[in-house]
């Protein structure tokens, strides 16, 4: 099976599903004849046309707006905000518009949109070039929040994504991009919204993460298992609407959870999911919920210093763990 | 004919009232459907309001300048027919008001059955040593609640953990003697990393012996201090001259085997068995010692123990422990015991509950001698304290005899001096 | 005798007393919604009334078969035109299961019916000016030759979704038409502290798209130009936009009080100009219409209005549990 890049798995599942479906297009800034700033849509301008690949003004309002309107009319339009920082000008639409036009009409309407941002930090973007930015749309029902961590659920969701007949916000991690490999079957497959995957099966705690952070959820469960503890890990993959079900039997697991977010604390997804096992839970856990994430700051400073001690890193992430471990 | 009631509209979102500024129609005036009736003021707008019905003003319910809040009737009207639609319409509003507060609610499919406490339950039962089994709770499915112990304690009729002595301690885990689980846990899956041990010899007898005595035998348990001080200082004054002369310790162990030998011929029903249908008195007084090795735990009989003095103890503590390190003990020296005592102690615990010896009455764990301060004479000293806890089969024994024999344990323990102790 | 106007525009008698009649009902509808809920039938009406000359003119210059329409929340007379009854607008008023707009979920004013591609719309202004370029874009990938129409007013034209919207429009010379109706008011705020520049359709230029002002209480007038433009969009030349003049002749909505902020004088006189009178004037002048024909269009239409409201007034609500359904695909 050939492995390949985080950022190429974006790349091939737009590709493959532009080919399969004239319906399917892309619009946002700079994705055309230079092929997205991270180079996500990289080939495409060539292969497709300056069409089906629009270097749009520079306005993300319109990004969004525009591509909800094709999206009513019938089209499969897959917009790129450039930094998930900027998705803000967009939330109107995001919110008021794609996220109720099926329930506002009583189903009569749909917006089949995929709206793709890269996020997060532990690449000197400072702070309006690193923001996790999916609390913000964490609660608005009608939204799908995907955010994969390996180049494996990047295509498979991806796909879904575009195929999904409602709106789909879909944030890839800038830092995974290139740093992240993985194996990739050549083949035609999605992988289901809405569902989380267990990465690692364990038996003394249980680890909830999604994007980034399983990443170094793996690492150091792979440290852990030397000293004979073993780490359940669940990929969320899907941070909204939560797979409450997966969340209950990996809490339930071993008793003892660990929820990890590079987002800042107060109100992020894992807020919701601390929420969930306590809903769920009472009778099954063993520890109180332990959270990690960044500090309730606006967000990740520049400077080397400040940036390290925001981002969630290995380290922090495997003290957590043994700390759990005893409890 | 019928009468329609006209009600004060809602003129505005968030507005609960109207001032009527000036009717427009009196009684016996005809109107028809849609015809203003009033003028009515409220903070956000001023209206006509239009008639709901064509027919005769009967009655004007209010007067001008006075103030309604929206939904009282402002008139009546005398109309032609029956006009049920009016009132189904308004059926149909208020069956949807009705209905909307309902917010989702997440099916909980928590099955909560009585024996699951809660954290904060637990928390309370064993901060006051209640025994959960005998409350009844009054949460969904009987689980027992907060308010359930709170209420208990506030009572002061707590369901104490059964036992025959007010000393009764909080359960602690019971590190000495292994339990096994089989028949509770779910069998566990290895993953790679584990080991697997295979349940073999030893191992298997000492599970089926413990799964048999906690299964059986209804265990209680009780706990005495005792100040040692006495025999700490006799016992040091002469170890040193005893390893000399005798070539091995000499060491507290045995002193307690001894009391305990004694105390035991002095409360025979202690050294019982359990026999189905009756309880067996037993003659000789042969005390079985627990020796733990690495992997296992064995018990070794001290014969006729009261026969003994304390030197032969020690000479026998000391010969059976070594025989069960070196592998050489023999099964014979390992039957007829009638009462155990465990030297928990030697591994630095201060309180335990043993599981007894199956077919034996009752246990005795000889915990840590340790230096604490305690009151005597009102002055505080520091003094050589050491806990004893028995475990006892409740179907043979109760609290008052046991209770009287740990008493005499005690009083032997603490007036252990060389004027009243011998060692040959 | 007055010179025949509609003619010249290519529009039969016929279809000028159709319009009016439209004009007419879409009157009616308001007025008795406005009843309605000083009676304590229904929470809330936002109004046409005024500017349905400058909706029925524009929506009759549109190919009612094919073209896309966004309408805003005053668009009586241009839903009417595209096939919504007043049947179906009642329903809505009411917030009956049968409403084809939401089923009772939206208030009155959110139109949306995909069967005549009137497309679904919300309460936040102008968000559907970036939706109407997005299906004109659509239309074009497709090789489709239809043209996209959008409505807002006078203050919404200051939204960032309107000039982005606009902008995307001119830059990639797709067939909408943006139809400002400016009523002069934005609720109490008159159009002199909504914008700097003089007309709406000074805003054109900065978007490489023709601007046209034209008097929106003429119907003829703004299906000249909104047929223009439609022209124009067939003709690939990109985007218009128009901006109808007329005048709010209601309070905002049935929650504002308009004495606060203007003159009474002031409505009476706007009131002079009304369509509905100076449209009436034109078809009796030119010989189409007379007061027979007027008193029998109008009990048509009260008979039209009051089965409606009978209809709507009696029909169940959804169901409360349906509160769950589609916020997802099923």
């Amino acid at each position: 099976m050939p492995v390949i890049s985080y950022i190429d798995a974006v790349t091939t599942a737009i590709r493959e599903e532009m080919e399969r479906d004239s319906r399917v297009f892309v619009l946002g800034e700079d994705v055309g004849k230079k092929g997205g700033v991270f180079k996500a849509t990289n080939g495409l301008y060539d292969q497709f046309g300056e069409e089906r690949v629009i270097d749009t003004p520079l306005a993300e309002s319109a990004i969004a707006g525009v591509g909800i309107g094709a999206a009513m009319y019938g089209m499969r339009p897959i917009a790129e905000m450039q930094f998930a920082d900027f998705i803000l000008p967009a939330v109107n639409q995001i919110i008021s518009e794609a996220a109720k036009i099926r329930y506002r009409s009583n189903n009569d309407w749909d917006c089949p949109i995929v709206i793709r941002a890269p996020y997060g930090g532990g690449v000197h973007g400072a702070l309006y070039h690193s923001q996790s930015v999916e609390a913000i749309f964490a609660n608005q029902p009608g939204l799908k929040i995907v955010m994969p961590s390996t180049p494996y659920d990047v295509k498979g969701l991806l796909k879904a994504a575009i195929r999904d007949n409602d709106p789909v916000l879909f944030f890839e991690h800038k830092r995974a991009y290139r740093l992240i490999k993985g194996e990739v079957p050549d083949d035609d497959y999605v992988l289901p919204i809405g569902k989380a995957d267990v990465k690692r099966q364990g038996e003394d705690i249980t680890v909830i993460t999604y994007g980034l952070c399983v990443h170094f959820a793996l690492q150091a469960a792979e440290k852990l298992a030397s000293d004979g503890i073993s780490v359940h890990v669940l990929d969320l993959r899907t941070v909204y609407p939560l797979d409450k079900e997966a969340i209950i039997e990996a809490a339930a697991k071993t008793g003892k959870v660990l929820l990890i977010t590079e987002d800042t604390k107060e109100g992020s997804i894992i807020s919701e999911v601390s929420a969930i096992i306590a809903e769920n839970c009472l009778f099954d856990l063993d520890a109180p919920i332990m959270r990690l994430a960044g500090p309730d700051t606006p967000a990740m400073p520049y400077a080397p210093t400040m940036e390290k001690y925001f981002m969630v890193n290995p380290d922090k992430v495997e003290k957590a763990m043994r700390e759990l471990a005893e409890y | 004919m019928t009468i329609e009631q006209m009600k004060m509209p809602q003129l505005g979102e968030s507005v609960t009232e109207g001032t009527i500024s000036k009717w427009l129609v009196k009684p016996g005036d005809t109107v028809s459907k849609y015809e203003a009736i009033a003028e009515v003021m409220t903070d956000k707008v001023n209206a006509e309001i239009p008639s709901s019905f064509t027919g005769v003003i009967k009655e004007l319910k209010a007067a001008e300048d006075e103030t309604l809040a929206v939904g009282e009737v402002i008139c009546s009207i005398e109309v032609e027919g029956s006009e049920t639609d009016e009132s189904r319409a308004n059926e149909n509003i208020h069956s949807g008001v009705k209905n909307e507060g309902i917010t989702q609610v997440v099916a909980t499919d928590v099955s909560i059955s009585k024996a699951r406490y809660s954290p904060a339950v637990l928390k309370i039962s064993q901060e006051n040593g209640i025994d959960l089994q005998q409350v009844k709770g009054t949460g969904k499915e009987g689980r027992i609640t907060r308010k359930d112990l709170l209420k208990l304690i506030e009572s002061g009729n707590i369901p104490k953990v059964k036992s025959a002595s007010n000393q009764v301690t909080a359960p602690a885990a019971d590190f000495m003697q292994e339990q096994p689980k089989t028949t509770q846990v779910k069998a566990v899956q290895p993953i790679a990393g584990d080991i697997e041990i295979p349940v073999t010899g030893v191992r298997k007898a000492i599970a089926a012996n413990m799964q048999k005595s906690k299964h059986e035998a209804p265990h209680a348990w009780m706990m005495v201090e005792v100040d040692a001080t006495n025999l700490v200082r006799y016992r040091d004054s002469i170890k040193q001259k005893f390893k000399q002369t005798e070539g091995y310790n000499l060491t507290y162990f045995a002193f307690f085997v001894k009391a305990v030998a004694q105390s035991l011929k002095e409360f025979p029903e202690i050294n019982s068995m359990w026999a189905g249908d009756k309880i067996i008195q037993k003659k000789d007084i042969n005390i079985s010692i627990a020796v733990a090795t690495d992997k296992a735990l064995f018990v070794p009989v001290i014969k006729h123990a009261d026969e003994k003095t304390i030197k032969g103890i020690a000479r026998e503590i000391t010969e059976l422990a070594q025989k069960v390190r070196t592998g050489t003990i023999k099964s014979d020296e390992m039957q007829d015991g009638t009462f155990t005592v465990n030297n928990t102690g030697s591994f630095g615990s201060i309180q335990s509950m043993g599981i007894i010896n199956y077919p034996q009455a009752a246990i005795l764990q000889v915990e840590s001698i340790v230096k604490r301060p305690v009151i005597i004479d009102g002055m505080i000293a520091v003094r050589d304290m050491v806990n004893l806890c028995l475990s006892m089969d409740h179907r043979i024994l109760d609290g008052l005899v046991c209770g009287k024999f740990l008493a005499r344990v005690k009083e032997i323990i603490e007036t252990m001096t060389p004027e009243n102790t011998q060692i040959y | 005798m007055i010179e025949n106007r509609h003619k010249e525009l290519g529009l039969s008698d016929e279809k000028v007393l159709e319009m009016y009649k439209v004009m007419l009902l879409s009157r009616r509808i308001d007025e008795r919604m406005w009843l309605l809920n000083r009676s304590g039938k229904i929470p809330f009406v936002v109004s046409c009334q005024g500017q349905e000359a400058a909706q029925v003119g524009a929506a009759f210059a549109l190919d009612r078969e094919n073209d896309y329409i966004l309408p805003y929340y005053r668009d009586v007379g241009v839903v009417l035109t595209f096939g919504m009854t007043a049947k179906d607008l009642m329903l809505s008023a009411f917030a009956k299961a049968e409403d084809p707009n939401s089923a009772g979920r939206q208030m009155p004013g959110h139109f949306g019916q995909k069967k005549n591609r009137i497309v679904t719309g919300s309460s936040p202004v102008t968000t559907q000016v970036p939706h109407a370029v997005g299906i004109a874009l659509a239309g074009k990938m497709e090789g489709k030759d239809f043209v996209t129409f959008t409505t807002f007013g006078e203050g919404s034209s200051n939204q960032g979704d309107f000039h982005e919207g606009a902008n995307f429009a001119g830059v990639h010379k797709l067939p909408v038409i943006f139809m400002c109706e400016n009523n002069k008011y934005a609720i109490s705020v008159p159009i002199e502290k909504q914008l700097a520049c003089e007309n709406v359709s000074d805003r054109a230029i900065g978007y490489g798209m023709p601007g046209v002002t034209v008097d929106g209480n003429d119907p003829l007038a703004v299906y000249r130009v909104v047929k223009e433009a439609a022209d124009r969009c067939h003709r690939g030349e990109g985007p218009t936009l128009v901006e109808a003049v007329s005048y709010r002749l209601t309070p905002h909505s049935s929650d504002d009080d308009d004495s606060s902020y203007r003159t009474s004088d002031e409505v009476a006189q706007a009131k002079t100009k009304d369509a509905i009178i100076t449209f009436g004037a034109y078809l009796k002048e030119i010989g189409l219409l007379n007061d027979e024909l007027e008193k029998q269009m109008n009990d048509d239409i009260m008979k039209t209005i009051n089965e409606a409201t009978d209809y709507a007034e009696h029909a169940p609500y959804a169901k409360a549990e349906s509160t769950l359904d589609y916020v997802y695909e099923k």
